[in-house]
């Protein structure tokens, strides 16, 4: 392999923004038929080498060159035409369209006369999902369906086009673990296929099943590239954080007994939702929430924070009922939802680090009462440093972070109002494994604090280092509570997950 | 839309069962025949919108339109290179506007409300007073009755804009560029990491927006006989009311061609249904529109919160 001439070269690629040097003097090629990682931090520079790539923004200085001709891209369009498909790392697709017409869109079928043949865009595009082992309605409207439906709708629109170079940015951020195996099959025949594939992803598991070489970078700058099978875990790890990680203990290694019950949902649920459940959640607990994708772990989130209506049972919270109709009212209860859909839901662009960060307290004081600047400036650098959000200038406009310091942001809003029950959809997407842990820790000290929090995860391993607890869901239902001892790991979980019946 | 389908029919209704002769086909096709410039240019706004723009020029394009088509048929200009020269001005300002919005990064707002005040102001700079349309070609048109089945008869300028709409419609269903107008409406950052000409679809909507307005001009010519600086003051507000009331969003990336279709119909019954009353004054259409579409956004914003 190491034998074949590179499709793609990009030598001394340098890009300044204003006030950051996201790339500098980086290289890096990629070989046809292989699957090569791009790995780093949050913030290291992967998205942007690859919008640099394809056009999205203009390099400073370096050459670029597709099958050793020079080439200097002026947007997406011209990458793709000339075989370089891209699926960027925020899913950029159009909700408002059908799933069919997202994958097609530009790049329809017509008859002689320019005609779009509706039949055929229809027909293929459930032909591509299929290969992704999706059977989905493709002439519903893509918003109807979630966020890993979406990053597979743009995978499949990108894997579609005949390209030489396919470009995966964190693909599998919000995919579930069959899911994954069902890409990489698909990555797999692509590359037999002799398709170059640029992989970027914060799974380290992942990067070892799949990428035959990986290229490192820290801060803008490259650190080397390897083959996978020659790089251990560990070092891979100290070249990107540039220190040894300290060994991932278990944080909460025993179940320990509560006894002042915060939140109870009794026989809580809602049609075609969730089956009825009930739950309780202890003060100073952590309950992680595990099962697969559309087991209802965000349905659950959703009932406990009032963004949904229940259809059956109750919520008590410090032990009386109380009916959450709203977000609002939940929020009156010191309940917070970090939600895993963070573009849409959650930041604002436009605003700056620090006004997102204060937001939701703002809200929750009132705008008659602003929150001093002091008090701001206390609050926004000691989670900008807890959280290790970089660039650590609370002045930044958030659309200018990268995808992982956005979502450390979102979490770090939630966070900041101390709430009584924090619920976290998702929380480590899309975040390096230095900020991973850091993240835990925190959750874990909070909780040590008194708040409870429901962690919702699809990382197992995540869920029982955390946890004290852990309910299973299964097809919409809760099926099993467990407590985290030592009997539990991730394979017992697994198993209740997948149905082996687990008892209680 | 389909709410919009529905009050029309009621309305139609409600009007044949309160009004003597009201409820007679020749009474849709005067709604036709009297707005068939606003359907037109109500065509060309929905690209616009449906791309998450707005255009507020239209108005005084189609106003424009009239004068110059009046001023050069007086000059002796033949009747066609008259309505050329008139397409091809629409499409060079609705083009101009819209590349500078691109190109510029200037809200549509500004720009196409800069564009109503310099399409006005030149009306002016061609005259203050109207100018009447004596062209035979144009006073042909103006007068020739199609006759249709049973006594009801539409103007060639309904044939026009019936025409203009289904193209219109075609081209938004079954081509790339609409669709690519759809998109851009959806997520313009989205449509442009997809690869697709987002710049080439926004001047586009423009152009064409542009070039409704200007042939909406030389219908509302054919039917004022005259070309005037007042002509079609405040129609922009009606066509943009059409296309809201048929269902199109605001905010851009959902809606028909067909509920922009039965938007103007609507507004068109509406002017029937006072003008029958007799007793109204022609203001309460606009309270009426004014009422309407109210509700119309307040249905849209309640829609899209339970789809969401
Ligand atoms: N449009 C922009 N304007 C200013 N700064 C930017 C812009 N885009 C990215 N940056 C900065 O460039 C640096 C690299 O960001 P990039 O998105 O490439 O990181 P990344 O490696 O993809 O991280 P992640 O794993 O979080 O996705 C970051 O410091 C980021 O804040
Ligand atoms: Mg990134």
């Amino acid at each position: 392999m190491t034998a074949s001439t590179p499709v793609l070269t990009m030598t001394g690629i340098s890009k300044q923004f204003p006030g950051v040097k996201a790339l500098d003097g980086v290289d890096f090629r990629l070989l046809p038929g292989e699957v090569h990682a791009l790995m780093g931090e949050n913030g290291a520079g992967k998205s942007t080498l690859i919008k640099v790539l394809t056009g999205v923004h203009d390099i400073d200085e370096g050459r670029i060159e597709l099958d050793g001709a020079r080439v200097a891209f002026t947007g997406p369009l011209a990458a793709q035409q000339a075989g370089i498909s891209t699926v960027y790392q925020e899913v950029n697709l159009c909700t408002n369209l059908s799933v069919a017409e997202n994958i097609f869109i530009g790049r329809e079928p017509r008859d002689r006369w320019g005609r779009i043949r509706w039949k055929e865009v229809r027909r293929r595009a459930a032909g591509i999902l299929a290969r992704l082992d999706l059977d989905i309605d493709v002439t519903a409207s893509l918003s109807a369906y979630s966020l890993a439906v979406q990053q597979l709708v743009a995978i499949a629109r990108a894997i579609d086009v005949q390209a030489k170079v396919l470009i995966l940015d964190e693909p599998t951020s919000s995919l579930d673990a069959g899911e994954v195996q069902q890409l990489f099959r698909v990555m797999r025949r692509l590359k037999d296929d002799g398709i170059a594939i640029l992989f970027v992803s914060h799974f380290l598991d992942q990067i070892y099943e799949i990428s035959d070489r990986m290229t490192i970078l820290r801060n803008g700058r490259l650190v080397g590239e390897y083959l996978t099978k020659e790089l251990p875990q560990v070092e891979l790890v100290a070249k990107m954080i540039g220190q040894e990680l300290a060994e991932l203990e278990r944080l909460h290694g025993t179940a320990k007994v509560f006894d002042r019950p915060l939140v109870e949902a009794r026989e809580l649920g809602r049609a075609g939702a969730i089956e009825p459940f009930t739950l309780t959640i202890h003060e100073g607990e952590v309950v992680g929430l595990a099962g697969l994708l559309g087991s209802g772990r965000t349905e659950i989130a959703r009932l406990l924070f009032g963004a949904d209506h229940a259809s059956t049972g109750e919520i008590a919270i410090g032990g009386t009922p109380q009916p959450l109709r709203t977000p609002r009212a939940a929020m009156s209860h010191k309940i917070a939802f970090c939600s895993e859909n963070r573009r849409s839901e959650g930041l604002i662009p436009d605003l700056t680090v620090r006004e997102n960060l204060v937001l939701a307290l703002q809200a929750a004081r009132g705008w008659t009462r602003p929150l001093p600047r002091s008090r701001q400036d206390e609050l926004v650098s000691r989670y900008v440093a807890a959280l290790n959000i970089r660039p650590a200038d609370p002045d930044q406009l958030i659309r200018n972070l990268s995808g992982g310091n956005q979502q450390k942001v979102l979490l770090a809003r939630w966070l900041i109002l101390e709430p009584r029950l924090l619920i976290l959809d998702e929380p480590t997407r899309g975040i390096d494994v230095g900020a991973k842990a850091e993240i835990q820790r925190l959750v874990a000290e909070l909780s040590g604090g008194g708040m409870a929090v429901l962690f919702i995860s699809a990382e197992l391993e995540e869920v029982l280092r955390l946890s004290h607890r852990v309910a299973v869901l299964r097809d919409r239902r809760l099926v099993a509570e467990l407590d985290n001892d030592d009997r539990l790991t991730t394979e017992s979980l697994m198993e209740t997950i997948a149905g082996g019946g687990h008892p209680a | 839309m389909l709410v919009t389908a529905g009050l029309f029919a009621a309305m139609f209704v409600a009007g044949g069962v309160r009004y003597e002769g009201f409820a007679t086909g020749q009474i849709v096709l005067n709604v036709f025949i009297d707005n068939g410039f606003l359907l037109v240019v109500a065509v060309g706004l929905t690209f616009v919108i449906l791309t998450g723009g707005i255009d507020l020029s239209v108005g005084a394009v189609v106003a424009l339109s009239t004068m110059v088509s009046a001023s050069l048929l007086q000059a002796g200009w033949p009747w066609w290179a008259v309505i050329a020269l008139v397409l091809a001005m629409g499409v060079v300002l609705g083009g101009g506007m819209g590349a500078i919005i691109h190109f510029f990064g200037i809200q549509p707002f500004i720009v196409t409300l800069a564009g109503m005040f310099l399409a006005r102001g030149l009306c002016y700079t061609i005259g203050t007073d109207s100018i009447p349309i004596t062209d035979p070609a144009f006073t042909a048109f103006a007068q020739t009755r199609i006759d249709l089945f049973a006594d009801l008869w539409i103007s060639p300028s309904v044939l026009i804009a019936v025409a203009v709409v289904l193209v219109a419609a075609y081209v938004l269903h079954y081509t790339r560029f609409g669709r690519a107008v759809y998109a851009t409406g959806g997520s313009e950052q989205s449509a442009l990491l997809m690869g697709l000409p987002v710049a080439r679809t926004k001047i586009t909507v423009y152009t064409v927006s542009g070039l409704c307005s200007a042939l909406g001009g030389v219908l509302l010519a054919f039917y004022m006989l005259s070309g005037y600086g007042l002509h079609a003051v405040g129609m922009e507000l009606d066509a943009i009311a059409a296309v809201v009331i048929g269902g199109t969003l605001l905010t851009g990336g959902s809606g028909y061609l067909l509920g922009t279709v039965l938007g103007v119909l609507v507004l068109g019954l509406i002017q029937t249904v006072i003008s029958f009353e007799g007793t109204l004054s022609s203001w309460w259409t606009k309270i009426f529109i004014g009422a309407l579409l109210l509700v119309f956004i307040l249905l849209q914003r309640l829609m899209s919160r339970r789809g969401a």
